[in-house]
């Protein structure tokens, strides 16, 4: 501010009757620059803002947050008044947004945020856990019983040559064998895309007390015991445990957490204990958030495992190895890795 | 606060919609919840900037590609192109899914916590609690958002467009999840519900000039400051809502109010004088009637309106 509207500003100090009134130009400079800054950081133009002005910023918003606090104990100016709480309003928005550091969010997510989200919700991984099993092994009994189950749990076309009945030849073509498929990083990414939305789903279903969560794990794991029994009629259920076990450690691993969050939330909302409802919803809501962009990533993982690493690797023993392998990495990261304390 | 329910008499309209929220620092902050018509509307040019976005990069890529009816027999090929065709088609998978996913999540988690559709309706997001919105909360409301809107139409196409059923459970997810926010007060949808967050009006204000110094003008001193005097009795029979809805009157300084409001004063106060200089009558009383209540407010004493004691 120069000399000449300082002199100006000084005047108009000295001319105001009120007591409220010269409280106020007194204080109008500050306000106003915190408003330059707080309409400059609105319009996205980050650059244009000097670093001293960045610096002053949390400073000018405690100014102002407490002129606000004296004008509504001494003023009955109704428009500075107003003009205060929207500023107030808006510096806040502006001072408790978002960080804009993505990188740093990222950081602070792998380097121990992940698995401290996942490790929050053990006892939903350890119900998921047991619903999937018993998918599984339903899935197993009911085809075993009657094969025509097998066509209601996984659909004619997606059943394709694995049908109950079919060969141990025409079987063992469709676990092995695919090295020279062409279009695999198509497959890859459709793999991806499509159980990304699936896991989604199974996470939001969570909202309706978890249970939808809990019957989208079912079918699934249920689809995967009549295949199972499949090959195991087949005398290939090692093999068709390789096949599985490549990318399904990862992939399995990944629906479960995805269920297991769901779960979570669906729990705040039945069981919130002592705590408002709400409260209880928006914290395990954002701790699933976390475990739901960790299971976005896994299942990255998982596509480009089933859709390189399988065709690639064709035998057997390795395709358990890369598996056992993934699943024992994913433990120890989610369980053993402790990360840095606290954020 | 002690200020709120005059703010509720005062506009009516939106009475329904003003919250109180407290920052860490303890400062109680009027806040406006986002009407439900701004919502829908950010939503549908979300969305319609989403498709425009997907349908450029598919025509783009197509272009690059060389034409769609190829693309089928090709991508079975081996050789260059079809690598090249291969990592076209990854390409687009990958858009497609940020674009669903990702173009909320962008948006909000920038400084102004809004989506470009949100932002032409003056809407934006902010923590329920008065805290940080942290990523988390994004990304909470944000994964919720698909099931919302979307799962229906899987679910139709899925059991047959004749299949009553898959309708009549259309319908009933639509009543849970697209009308939630008709049915809860500050008008949260399920994501804002897991996230902990809400959706607020953007708030626009200028500082308006001081009223006491544009006044005056050039005027020094007591004496010539005023040219009308006032007797505590007169001040005395008006509050604070009356001040400041005077307040207005002589910030809009509509002639035909002023006329109004000067009669209604000297009526009531016994005073005649004004004629001609009513607007210089009513900027008086107020400069006066307001540093009366402000000395009582400073004793601690505060006259709400004119019936209060």
């Amino acid at each position: 501010m120069n000399a000449i509207s300082n002199s100006a500003a000084n005047a108009a100090i000295e001319i105001a009757a009120l007591r409220s009134d010269r409280f106020r130009l007194e204080r109008e400079a500050d306000w106003q620059r915190l408003e330059n800054i707080v309409v400059r950081m609105e319009k996205g133009r980050l650059r244009g803002i000097s670093d001293e002005d960045l610096l002053a910023l949390p400073g000018l918003y405690r100014t102002v947050a407490s002129s606000l606090s004296i004008a509504r104990e001494t003023s009955l100016d109704a428009a500075t008044l107003g003009y205060l709480e929207t500023l107030v309003q808006r510096a806040w928005f502006v001072v408790y947004g978002p960080r804009s550091s993505l990188w740093e969010w990222l950081r602070g997510f792998l380097g121990g945020g992940w698995s401290r989200a996942v490790r929050g919700i053990g006892f939903e991984i350890l119900i998921a856990l047991l619903v999937m099993v018993a998918g599984t092994v339903v899935g197993w009994l009911l085809v075993s019983h009657d094969p025509e189950w097998y066509f209601a749990l996984m659909g004619r076309e997606m059943a394709g040559e694995r049908v109950p009945g079919a060969s141990a030849e025409v079987l063992r073509g469709t676990i092995f064998g695919n090295t020279e498929k062409a279009g695999m990083s198509v497959f890859a990414a459709q793999l991806f895309s499509n159980n990304a939305q699936v896991s989604i789903l199974a996470f939001a279903l969570g909202f309706a007390l978890g249970i939808p969560s809990l019957l989208l794990l079912v079918h699934n794991l249920a689809g995967l015991g009549a295949m199972g029994w499949v090959y195991w009629k087949a005398g290939l259920l090692i093999d068709f445990a390789g096949w599985i076990s490549i990318h399904g450690t990862t992939e399995l691993f990944a629906i479960l957490l995805s269920g297991a969050a769901g779960l979570h939330v669906g729990r705040a909302i039945a069981f919130p204990g002592n705590r408002p409802v709400l409260t209880a919803t928006a914290e395990a809501g954002r701790r699933a958030a976390v475990v739901m962009v960790g299971v976005v990533l896994m299942l990255v993982v998982a596509a480009l495992l089933e859709g390189f690493a399988r065709q690639l690797v064709d035998q057997t023993p390795a395709r358990l190895t890369v598996g056992g392998f993934m699943l024992l990495a994913w433990s120890a990261y989610f369980f053993a890795f402790r990360g840095r304390a606290g954020r | 606060m002690k200020g709120l329910p005059r703010r509720r008499r005062t506009n009516k309209g939106r009475a329904g919609k003003q919250r109180v929220l407290v920052t860490p620092e303890g400062i109680a902050l009027p806040v406006t919840v986002a009407g439900r018509g701004a919502r829908v509307g950010a939503l549908i040019l979300d969305l319609i900037i989403i498709f425009l976005l997907m349908l450029g990069t598919s025509l783009a890529l197509m272009q690059i590609a060389g034409g769609a009816a190829q693309i089928g027999q090709m991508a079975q090929g081996k050789g260059v192109a079809a690598q090249a065709l291969q990592f076209l088609i990854v390409v687009w998978i990958v858009a497609m899914f940020l674009f669903r996913n990702a173009y909320f999540l962008f948006f909000e988690l920038g400084p102004r916590g809004a989506t470009p559709g949100k932002r032409m309706t003056g809407i934006r997001i902010a923590a329920r609690d008065g805290g940080r919105l942290t990523a988390e909360m994004v990304i909470a409301r944000n994964l919720l958002r698909d099931i919302e809107m979307f799962l229906p139409i899987p679910l139709i196409a899925m059991a047959g467009v004749d299949n009553g059923m898959a309708w009549l459970a259309a319908a009933g997810w639509l009543a849970i999840f697209l009308l939630f926010p008709l049915f809860n007060r500050d008008a949260l949808r399920a994501g804002d519900v897991i996230a902990g967050s809400w959706v607020l009006e953007r708030p626009k204000q200028k500082l308006q000039a001081a009223m006491t110094t544009s006044e005056a003008g050039s005027g020094s001193g007591a004496a010539e400051r005023f040219q009308f005097r006032f007797e505590e009795h007169e001040l005395a029979v008006y509050g604070e809502f009356e001040l400041q809805a005077l307040e207005r009157v002589l910030r809009e300084d509509r002639t035909d109010a002023v006329e109004t409001v000067y009669q209604t004063i000297a009526e009531k106060i016994g005073r005649n004088d004004g004629w001609g200089t009513e607007r210089r009558f009513l900027s008086d009383y107020y400069t006066q009637l307001r540093a009366r209540l402000e000395a009582g407010m400073r004793m601690g004493r505060r006259k709400a309106d004119k019936h209060a004691e």
